[in-house]
Parts: C-alpha cells; sequence; structure tokens
C-alpha cells in the first residue's frame, strides 16, 4: 500500500452553530506535554469573543423558551454521541494530557454520565430550588429560579473535557447560554466537543467554544456588559483573576470565583437568579370571579 | 417649490433618462462599503447618525403614550448624545407627538397619502395630507401610486406628486419611491427623477412594510440622481434611506456613501436621513462602547 498523506483536522471554534476561523485569522500550535505538536487551533481574538457573545445572546430566549424535557432530551443526546465517539475523544484527551490511554478513556466516559446527570436535572431543578412559599396575606405566592442569561466560562485548564462538562452542563440545563474560552494549552477536546454538540440537536448559539490565549480574550469578556455569568474557573493566575473581577464589577455580573467548589445542586443554582411572583388569590374569589 | 414642468414634459425627460450600469453601481456600492471608521471619526460618524435619525413607529398598535416615550428618546436618546432629526408617525398622532416636542429642535414627520400602499382615492390622500399639516407635521413622507408608476402612467404619478406637494404647504415633502416594489434599478432613476421633477424636498426609499427596504445600490443610485438633479437645475433635494438599516456598521456606509457620492453639502440632518427605530439603540450601545472601553448590551439602553 502506498504511503497515504493523512487528512489532518483543522481545529476551529464553534460559534452560532458553525465552524468558523478565528476572525483575525491567526492560530497557535498546540503541542502533548511531551512536545508532539498535534495541531493548530484557531487564536481567537476580541472580535471572536464579541460574536460569540452577539450569537449566545441570540439563542439564549429561544433556548430558555424550550420546555424541560426537550432541553434534558437535547443534553441526552449530546451524551449519546459523545458516547459513540468515546474512542477519538480518548485519544484526543491521552495526547493533550499525557494521561494513560485506558485512564482517558476512563475521564470520558465520566463526562458521558456526567451528560446524563445534568439531563436529568432539567425538569426537577426549578421544583427543588423554587417552591411555594407561605405568606401572611391572601396571596399565592411563589419563587422560580430563572436563568441569568449569557454566561461567560474560562474552562479549567488542565482538565480539557470533564472540566469543561462540568462548567457547561448546570449552565445549559437551566437555560443560560454560554460563550466558553477553551483550555489555553489543551484546547482539541474542547473544538472536538463541538462537533457533538452540532449533532446533538443543540440550537447553533447555545454553546460557543473559543481557543486562545487567556489573559488576551478573557478581559474582553469579563468587560463585556452583555454577559450575565462569569465563570472564572479556569484562571489560575490570581492577578488575572482579580483584574477580571474588577472589569466584571462594573457592569451587572455573576462572578464565580476560581477554585469555588460545589455539588450539582450549587452548580445550577449558580446561573439562575429567583423570581418570586405574589399572586392575589382572594382577591379574585372574593370579587366572584372564575379563579 | 412647485414644479414648473408639465406632466407630459416631465414624463418624456424621465423616460429619456439612461439606463443604469447594475453592476457598476453594485461594485461601487460594495467598495465604498469597504472603508474603516474608527475611532474619533467613529465617535463623530455615530452622534452624525443619530442626529439624522428619523425616529419611526408606525404600528397598528401605537398609543399617545408609545408616541410621547419615543418622543422622549428622541429629545434625549442618552447622556450627551445629540436628538434625533425628528419623530415619524402615523398622521393620527402627530398632535400627540407635536405636544410632546414643543420647543425643541426635534421636527415631527407624518407619513400620509394612505400609507403604506397608497391604493385609496387622489382625494383620499389629500385629505390624509391636509389633516396631518393642519395637526402641526413639519414634514410629510407621502407614498407615490407604485400602481400607475408600474402600469406606465408616469403623468399621472408626476400629478399626484405635486397636488399633494401643495397640499402639504410649507411642510417639506418626501417622497417614498418604494423601491421595494419596482422592479429594476432603471425604474429607481426614473422615480427619483420623476418626485424631483415633481417637486420632492426629499427621495425615500422604502415604507419598512415590504420584504425588501433601503439598499445600499439603490440609496447610492437616489444620491447620484439627486447630485444631477442640482448640477442641472441648482436645486437640493435630501435624501432618505428606510428600513432595513439597523446597527451602526450599516449606518456608517450610509454616511461614508453620502460623503463621497454627494460630500459636505448633505452630511447633516437638513438633507440626509435615516428612517430608522432599532438603529438607534444600536448606536447608542456603539457611543457606551467608545466610552467605556468594553462592550455594551441591550440592556444599557431603553427597550422602545
Amino acid at each position: 500500500m502506498s504511503d497515504r498523506l493523512r487528512v489532518k483536522k483543522t481545529y476551529k471554534l464553534y460559534v452560532g452553530g458553525k465552524f468558523p476561523r478565528s476572525e483575525s485569522g491567526r492560530s497557535y500550535p498546540v503541542a502533548s506535554p511531551d512536545g508532539t505538536e498535534l495541531a493548530n487551533a484557531a487564536l481567537a481574538s476580541r472580535k471572536d469573543a464579541r460574536d460569540a457573545v452577539a450569537a449566545a445572546r441570540n439563542a439564549q430566549r429561544p433556548w430558555a423558551g424550550q420546555t424541560a424535557y426537550l432541553r434534558g432530551q437535547i443534553l441526552y443526546r449530546a451524551a449519546e454521541m459523545l458516547e459513540g465517539r468515546a474512542g477519538q475523544f480518548a485519544e484526543e484527551l491521552a495526547d493533550a494530557t499525557g494521561a494513560d490511554p485506558h485512564e482517558a478513556l476512563g475521564t470520558v466516559e465520566q463526562a458521558i454520565d456526567r451528560l446524563v446527570h445534568y439531563a436529568g436535572w432539567t425538569d426537577k431543578y426549578t421544583s427543588v430550588l423554587g417552591g411555594a412559599n407561605p405568606v401572611a396575606g391572601p396571596y399565592f405566592n411563589h419563587t422560580t429560579p430563572e436563568p441569568l442569561g449569557v454566561v461567560a466560562v474560562v474552562a479549567p485548564q488542565d482538565d480539557p473535557l470533564l472540566g469543561l462538562i462540568d462548567a457547561i452542563a448546570p449552565a445549559i440545563a437551566t437555560g443560560n447560554t454560554v460563550v466558553v474560552l477553551a483550555s489555553e494549552s489543551k484546547p482539541l477536546p474542547a473544538l472536538s466537543l463541538g462537533e457533538v454538540l452540532a449533532t446533538s440537536d443543540l440550537p447553533g448559539g447555545v454553546v460557543n467554544l473559543l481557543s486562545g490565549k487567556t489573559a488576551e480574550v478573557a478581559p474582553h469578556l469579563a468587560s463585556h456588559a452583555d454577559v450575565n455569568g462569569l465563570d472564572l474557573r479556569g484562571v489560575a493566575d490570581a492577578d488575572l483573576a482579580a483584574s477580571l473581577e474588577a472589569a466584571a464589577a462594573e457592569t451587572l455580573k455573576v462572578v464565580r470565583r476560581p477554585g469555588k467548589d460545589g455539588n450539582a445542586l450549587d452548580l445550577l443554582r449558580q446561573w439562575t437568579e429567583y423570581k418570586t411572583v405574589w399572586h392575589p388569590a382572594g382577591m379574585a374569589a372574593g370579587a366572584g370571579g372564575a379563579y | 417649490m412647485g414644479s414648473i414642468l408639465s406632466g407630459a414634459e416631465a414624463a418624456s425627460l424621465v423616460r429619456a433618462l439612461p439606463g443604469v450600469d447594475a453592476v457598476g453601481l453594485e461594485a461601487r456600492a460594495a467598495g465604498l462599503s469597504t472603508r474603516s471608521v474608527k475611532t474619533t471619526s467613529k465617535a463623530w460618524a455615530i452622534d452624525l447618525a443619530i442626529s439624522m435619525i428619523d425616529l419611526t413607529t408606525l404600528e397598528g398598535a401605537d398609543t399617545p403614550g408609545k408616541v410621547r416615550s419615543l418622543a422622549a428618546k428622541a429629545l434625549r436618546p442618552d447622556g450627551d448624545a445629540p436628538s434625533t432629526a425628528a419623530v415619524c408617525v402615523y398622521p393620527s398622532m402627530v398632535a400627540v407627538a407635536k405636544e410632546a416636542l414643543a420647543g425643541s429642535g426635534v421636527l415631527v414627520a407624518s407619513v400620509a397619502t394612505g400609507f403604506p400602499a397608497g391604493q385609496v382615492p387622489l382625494d383620499v390622500r389629500l385629505a390624509d395630507t391636509e389633516s396631518a399639516v393642519r395637526a402641526g407635521a413639519d414634514e410629510i413622507d407621502m407614498v407615490i401610486n407604485r400602481g400607475a408608476f408600474l402600469a406606465g402612467d408616469l403623468e399621472r404619478v408626476f400629478h399626484e406628486i405635486k397636488a399633494v406637494k401643495a397640499a402639504a404647504g410649507d411642510a417639506r415633502l418626501k417622497v417614498i419611491l418604494e423601491t421595494g416594489e419596482l422592479a429594476t434599478y432603471d425604474d429607481v432613476r426614473r422615480a427619483s427623477w420623476l418626485a424631483m421633477y415633481a417637486g420632492a424636498d426629499f427621495i425615500k426609499t422604502s415604507t419598512g412594510k415590504v420584504g425588501v427596504n433601503a439598499t445600499l445600490p439603490v440609496t447610492l443610485l437616489m444620491m447620484q440622481a439627486v447630485r444631477d438633479y442640482r448640477a442641472l437645475t441648482g436645486v437640493q433635494v435630501g435624501v432618505k434611506p428606510a428600513g432595513g438599516i439597523r446597527n451602526t456598521k450599516d449606518a456608517i456606509k450610509y454616511l461614508v456613501t453620502v460623503n463621497e457620492t454627494l460630500g459636505d453639502d448633505w452630511l447633516r440632518n437638513e438633507w440626509f436621513r435615516f428612517g430608522a427605530s432599532s438603529l438607534l439603540n444600536d448606536l447608542l450601545m456603539q457611543r457606551q462602547k467608545l466610552k467605556t472601553g468594553h462592550y455594551s448590551g441591550p440592556d444599557y439602553v431603553t427597550v422602545d
């Protein structure tokens, strides 16, 4: 057999359901921990972050308006798709982190299970977090958690798949849309995850994946007034984290600090805000209404 | 200014106009779209664009309250941003808008003549115009009779525009060609000249109520028409693209085109307007971006 020239994959961004190159056309080499060059990834800039936020904003209202049941099905579908490509992801993960291939497959399986876990939460978290409140008056008073809107995530640097799923699954399960800045040195599993999400009936723009330099792009996401939540879990540099928090403070934004941990319910609660409604129950009845 | 031409003269002049080089026109428009306008020039362009907006609400659901809030926004869009040029409403809302804008420099424009189709008898269209002027409209946005135009009855279109011009009195007359319904660039050129011969103070692309609204090539073509008309007659006519201009980038493309085609004489709101509603918020967000250095969002401008 002749030596076939391998067709190598171009790792591109995932924005608004499409796979664009970076706006600037720049890319950067990605290597495994032992120095083997793996591929070139698109180097996202400020403008890619801007486009991603615009795509996430457009997608947010329709996504939050879908039934919880459908959101759960779509997340489950993403798990199905990931299961079908578990081998490819295990290989990419092993290349990216230098982990043992068998161990990497275990991590991929954990990521799949994590998706299924959050798929189950979509129609339950509102009942668990919200509820009817006892009030001293003729009111039916109830509280429901609602999505914040657009959440920007700086993904974990050393846990490029499971850590990423951990960050985005609870956010999108609750009806938010996300703009993710993938691990700077290990972005390839995240960019491949875009292909999984694109074939999972997940509407374009619900998850947007950018690869690039954290210190270059994150400040634009932190200061962006149309971003409602900021997850700094992947920011290792304390000075950068502080400056991002300061930039976020100029706008109305929920910030999750690096290192903060929690269980699934805490993570689901993270990107919601509570709406409490006072419904005048007695008045309608008293007025003889059909209510 | 009333026209000194007869209908037959105007129609024959218009019919003798040369055809439009469509490929050249679109290439020119595309070329003008590539200019990069940044920093202080961009800030200047944004403020200029804001001052050129006819802030428009033309819905069946318009209420006096909505028109008053629109007027308040036109007066003071955001912080130190300039006022818009005018608010544009239906005739029934002119009195409300006039009261809300009394004493300010912001004008009240009213659509009239059976907007948007114009498919009502001429006496009704003239009465519509007169009542809008009586209610205090400073500007009248009329629609041409596209049915007659497309049937080739240019004289009738000419006489109707003249009649509306007379009914509008001192109010400036903007003539809407509804270019989305005129099939060809040649028709747009003919309609532009016909409207100008009949005494239009402004020619306007669209009502915003059909599928195709203002496009840059069509607006460029109309700009060329007003430029040539002034060269021929000495009379300056304004241009107003309307509908479909939703963001700052588009607005700046139009301003570049005005500057390159018509020059400084038209680069103010007396002679160039944007018919728009959602454009203003995008301009304000871009303005905030330039001031604060970070991207703004729809939560930081008013909901209209």
